[in-house]
Formats: C-alpha cells, structure tokens, sequence
C-alpha cells in the first residue's frame, strides 16, 4: 500500500511540474491550434490537411510572420474519434491558449467541439462538409468546405440537362454519406427527380456487386454514389463489371487523383462537382481564383511530392482565413478575430471566393463549384 | 428475380464469401497449433497487398506476388519468434492480447512505411472494365481468379495435412502437444510453421483480392472480425470448414441485399451466427468432442 502511494505521490509531482512547464507561454508567436485526422480512417482527409497547414505556416513565418509576430501551428492527431477531438480541443483552449483552432477533418467531430468553441468563445474554422457545422449558426463556428446542399444541387440540375428522371442512390454509412443521402432525398423533387431505390453500405465493404445488381434491377437511368474512399473507386469498378452503362455521379469527396487511379479505367465518366483545385491549371487567365490554387499546387506537390486533393485545400482556406482575420484585427484577442472573420469578404480561397456574413458561416455560393468528370484519367470540365 | 440475377447474387456471395475464408483459414491454422486466435490475421492479408502493390512496379505480378507471399511469410516466422514464442508459458488469453497489439503494430508500421493512401494491384487478367459473362450473370475476370486460388488453397491444405509428414505433426500438435513432443516432433518448428503458412496464405489472399477490393493500412481489423465469425462458424480448428462457411456466409449476405436493405446485411449475419451457436454450440461443421477438450 505504501508503495503505490509512493508511486502515485511521484507522478503527481511529475504531472504537476509539466503542467506548470506547460502553462509558461511563449512571447512573441501567434499560437493557432489544428485537429486533424492525420491517423486512422479519415487519414485521407486529415493527412493532406495537416501537411498543407504545416506547409502555409512555414511560408508565413518564412516571410516575416502576420504583423512582425511567428506563428506557432499545434496540431492534433485525432485519429477521426470525436472524444479525442473533443479533449484536443480543450487542452488546446486551456492549456496552450490557443487564438484559435483549425480543423477537424471530419463533420462528426466538429458537431463534437461545436458547443464548446462557442462557449469558450474561440473562433473554431472546420474543415468538415457537413452542412450542420454552420446549420444553425454558432457564432464562433465556419466551416470552408462546399455546403453538401450545393452539391446536390448540382449533381440534379445536372442530370436534369442530361433528360435523367429516375435513379438509385447507395451511401456509406458514415456521418458524410448519411447528411449527403439526405440532402440528395431532400432536393429530388425540386428537380423532377424520381429516386427509385436508395441504400446504405457498410463504409468498409469491399465488393458491392450484390447491392449494385438490386440497382440494376430497377432499371435506373443514373447512380449517385456519395461516400469516401474506399467505396468511391469500389463501386464504379463493380458498375463496369455488371455491365451496368448508365452514368455514375459522386460527391465532392471523390476530389483526389488517386481515387481515379485506384478505379482505374473504370472512373472514364464519373461525374462530380469539385472546388476548382482540381482543375487550376485548365481555368482560364482572369480566374480570380487561378493565381492561388496554381501556387498551393505547385507548392504542395513540390514540397511532398503527391497530388494535391480537395481536402487540403480545405485546410489551406481555413488557416489562410484565419491569418487574414488576425491581420485585419491586428488584435490577439479570440472575439477581435471572430468578428474579423465574419467581416472577410471577396477572399479567394482554394474552395471558392469566401465572403461570410452573420447569417451565413460558409461564404461560398453555388458558384465555388464546378461539374467535373474524368477524361483519360485526368478530372476535366464536364461539357 | 430472374435466373440471371439469383446467378449474379450467388457470384457476389462467393466473392466475399472468398475473401473471409482467406482470414478464417490463417485463424484455423494456428489455433490447431496454438490454440490460440491470432488477430493480427487481418494485417496479413494487407502486407499481401501492399507489399506486392510496391513491387508490381518494377518487376512483373506473378513475382512481385511470390515476393509478397515470402516476405509476410517471414514476418509471420519472425512474430512467432519474437512474441509468441516466449509468451507460450503465460495463459492463452494473454497470447490472444498479444495479437491483437501485433495487429496495432503492424497497421501503424504499415502506415509509417506506405501512407494513408488506397492501393490496388492491377487485374491478372483484363483491366477494371473487363467483365465475362457467365449464364448472363456478369462478373470481372479476377473474380474467377479469387475462385480459382481459393480452390486451390483449400485442395492443397487437404493434402499437405492429411498425407505430408509435416502436415501430420502440425495435426499432432493440435491434437495433444506434449504427446507430439514425446513421439519426436518438434512442436516449436511447427508453431513456427503454422504463423509461416497462415502469413503466407493470408498475404496471397490479399493479392488475389486487391485488385477488387483494393488494400489500405487499416482493412485488417474489418477483416479480422469477419474472418473470425467465419472460423467460430464452422467451428474452430477445421481450415476446410472454415472456407464451407465463408463462403455460406457470403451467399447469405448477398441473399440478405437482394430482399432486404443492405444496412441490415451485418445484423443479419450476426443473428444467424447466433442461432447457430445457440443450436451447435461448437460450430457448423466441429465435433462435441474435440470441443470440450479445448481450452474455448
């Protein structure tokens, strides 16, 4: 008994020192917190997030910093848990004092720390899709990815210039695949769109040749697939293997190369709305946009040596909108930079132009996206 | 439904049928050496996929594949050595553990050597778009594939363990290990033997499937789960066994998708595993006896 007090009494005392360690700030550097899922399932999205945020800061503080002062990027690994993001956040917000904090990757976990960046009123910037982050408005909470309504949107409106009337719809059940089912079963009507069969999978399957025959079946004019990888190459492989020729449609989370290159021949014709990252190159010259993502790709591409995704981009608007708030506040104070961020307008980011308002938490419009397809293996515009 | 479409849902039940027995097997193999469950099954088939992915690059499938097989092969031999090995002397539930730390282990090494990215192997025959038409049910030719190497997995595994030498004193050591030690056999070798061979098959399971299913540092533990329900399925202890209910279980998956909606596909295979456990508690195809003399 005497020694496991011992034993705790000790590490008390280590705690406690660290703690205070801890607790001494530095002066002179702009702490900024990230929680990213650089590990785990959403790795896919959390990865290139946290390399862009590491790789924009790096530039920044090459450059001089914002106002002559460095910043100090803290990221987190959350493994896409939510009760890691959600205890992240809070060592971030007590311990380190951060300005402010980027990310999460993943919709779940930033529905997780919503309620407490707004009650500990720290400007939160998510790089989660879902359009509940901003649905109803937190005061303290943005989100920089495309709302998941814009997207189906544009997957109909689409399939309405191309005479399709009846579909079936299979997501992942992951919160990304469920809030984007609902969305496409929200605006079906609107658009004269029957769906005459929708199904959830298991977000890990890895053949769906008997779901997709059940598709098959109902004779549907057109597929829309909404989930992340792996199904998003899974299924339009499956598709051409049951000689299924009707046209595919995928969300915006097919915005990464390396999903056509796993789906190989087979994404020829995938349709999808995207950011206009994918295609930087292949916008025209007065495309306010174009000077920017052609720097992050370039950049990106050159630094890791991998090609750019969507989702880093994500990343790369969230740390980038939060710099421009500090350097409009020219303050360190969370509330001076929350309502600098809500007054950022006209501001050119990778997912599109932000201009946020109090109503509206997102600041892109329809027109951040853009319907792409696959053509020889590369994303191009659809015609 | 059609003749065409009960054909088409039957290939896709054997296809994922296919894929669980691969890990069910690895399971059968070194429980009757060990008696233990060797959770890091799942990793295996990964390492197939990933290590032949890497060397399909530069050299042709079939050695790129042979490579693969080895080297998970290996690591499968240098585990056993490493960790079970000096763990044998502790209780089976602390090996159990021991695995499934492995597993963690090498999903993160996977992660740190690959990255977080999805793989696939390129098709043996054919590209993504191919398909063959069989009775008109349509299917990828690498479907066949994975038919034709699980056929011959399960022929080959019949032979070595009925009629090699080694095979019987892998069965030797499952049916009592102190008296297999007595008659002369050297029961470390076997175990060694067991992870090798349950490695090895894992690994060529995982490059068959790749270019299907794709392969990705953490498809192990989804794997693993569903290998293991195979194995408690048709009954712990039969490699063979285990492929008869991978494949039923796959059928009825597949079934399950065509009446009702897909979400409702694991409760329902979970249920059926449960009534059966509750009807025959030591599995589908495992006798009373041989269960009871089993540690579980």
């Amino acid at each position: 008994m005497k020694k496991i007090l011992t034993v705790l009494l000790i590490t008390g005392l280590v705690l406690s020192t660290l703690f205070v360690s801890c607790k001494k700030e530095e002066t002179g550097t702009i702490k900024i917190g990230a929680i990213f899922a650089v590990t785990g399932g959403a790795s896919f999205l959390g990865a290139p997030e946290a390399k862009t945020a590491e790789m924009v800061v790096e530039e920044i503080n090459a450059d001089g910093g914002i106002n002559g002062m460095q910043i100090e990027l803290i990221i987190k690994d959350s493994a896409a848990n939510p009760e890691k993001a959600i205890s992240f956040a809070k060592q971030l917000i007590e311990e380190d004092q951060v300005v402010a904090i980027i990310g999460p990757s993943t919709s779940g976990e930033a529905m997780q720390i919503k309620d407490l960046c707004e009650s500990y009123k720290v400007p939160l910037v998510a790089a989660g899709a879902a359009e509940a982050i901003v649905d109803p408005i937190a005061s303290y909470v943005f989100k920089t990815p495309q709302k998941d309504s814009y997207v189906a949107k544009w997957i109909y409106s689409t399939m309405k210039s191309m005479g399709i009337k009846r579909i079936g719809v299979v997501a992942a059940n992951t919160g990304f695949g469920n809030a984007g089912k609902g969305q496409l079963e929200k605006y079906a009507s609107d658009f004269g769109i029957e769906i005459a069969i929708a199904e959830t999978y298991d977000k890990a399957a890895t053949d769906l040749t008997a779901l997709l025959t059940k598709l098959k079946a109902q004779d549907v004019e057109a597929v829309v697939n909404w989930s992340i990888v792996p199904a998003q190459s899974i299924v339009p492989k499956n598709m051409k293997q049951l000689g299924m020729e009707v046209p595919l449609f995928q969300s915006h989370g097919f915005g990464n190369i390396k999903y056509v290159e796993a789906a190989g021949e087979a994404a020829e014709g995938i349709i999808f709305p995207a950011g206009r990252l994918l295609v930087a190159e292949k916008l025209p010259d007065g495309n306010l946009q174009k000077e920017n993502l052609v720097a992050y790709k370039t950049a990106y591409e050159s630094k890791y040596g991998e090609d750019v995704s969507t989702f880093g981009g994500h990343s790369y608007d969230a740390i980038m909108l939060v710099v421009e708030a500090i350097k409009n506040a020219d303050s360190l104070e969370r509330t001076d930079i929350r309502d600098a961020l809500e007054a950022i307008s006209g501001f050119p980011g990778t997912g599109g132009i932000f201009t946020f308002s109090s109503a509206d938490h997102n600041g892109l419009g329809m027109d951040s996206l853009e319907m792409l397809t696959v053509k020889n293996g590369q994303f191009d515009f659809l015609q | 439904m059609s003749p065409e479409q009960v054909l088409q849902y039957i290939f896709a039940g054997i296809t994922v049928g296919s894929i669980y027995a691969f890990v069910a097997i690895g399971y059968n193999i070194i429980y009757n050496t060990t008696g233990i469950i060797n959770f890091a099954q799942g990793e295996f088939v990964m390492l197939g996929g990933m290590i032949s992915f890497t060397f399909s690059r530069f050299i042709p499938l079939l050695p790129a594949i042979t490579l693969a097989v080895l080297i998970t092969a290996a690591i499968g031999g240098i585990i056993e050595i490493v960790f079970i090995r000096r763990m044998r002397k502790s209780s089976v539930l602390g090996m159990i553990v021991v695995t499934i730390g492995i597993s963690i282990l090498l999903r993160e090494a996977a992660l740190y050597i690959w990255d977080e990215q999805i793989r696939a192997l390129r098709f043996f025959t054919g590209t993504e778009i191919s398909s063959v038409n069989i009775f008109g049910a349509r299917i990828s030719p690498q479907v066949l594939w994975v038919f034709g190497v699980t056929s011959v997995i399960v022929g080959g595994l019949f032979l070595f363990f009925k009629y090699t030498l080694t095979g019987q004193a892998m069965r030797a050591c499952s049916e009592n290990d102190r008296a297999a030690k007595l008659c002369g056999i050297k029961t470390d070798t076997m175990v060694n033997l067991s992870f090798m061979l349950s490695a090895g098959i894992g690994a060529l399971g995982g490059c068959v499937v790749s270019p299907l299913t794709q392969t990705h540092y953490a498809m192990g533990t989804d794997l693993a789960i569903k290998g293991f329900i195979v194995a408690i399925l048709g009954g712990l202890g039969n490699p063979i066994a285990a492929v008869a209910s991978g494949l039923l279980l796959g059928l009825i998956e597949s079934f399950s998708i065509s009446i009702l909606p897909m979400a409702y596909k694991d409760a329902i295979s979970v249920i059926i595993l449960l009534i059966i456990l509750v009807v025959k508690p030591s599995g589908l195809f495992g006798s009373k006896q041989a269960s009871s003399l089993k540690d579980f």
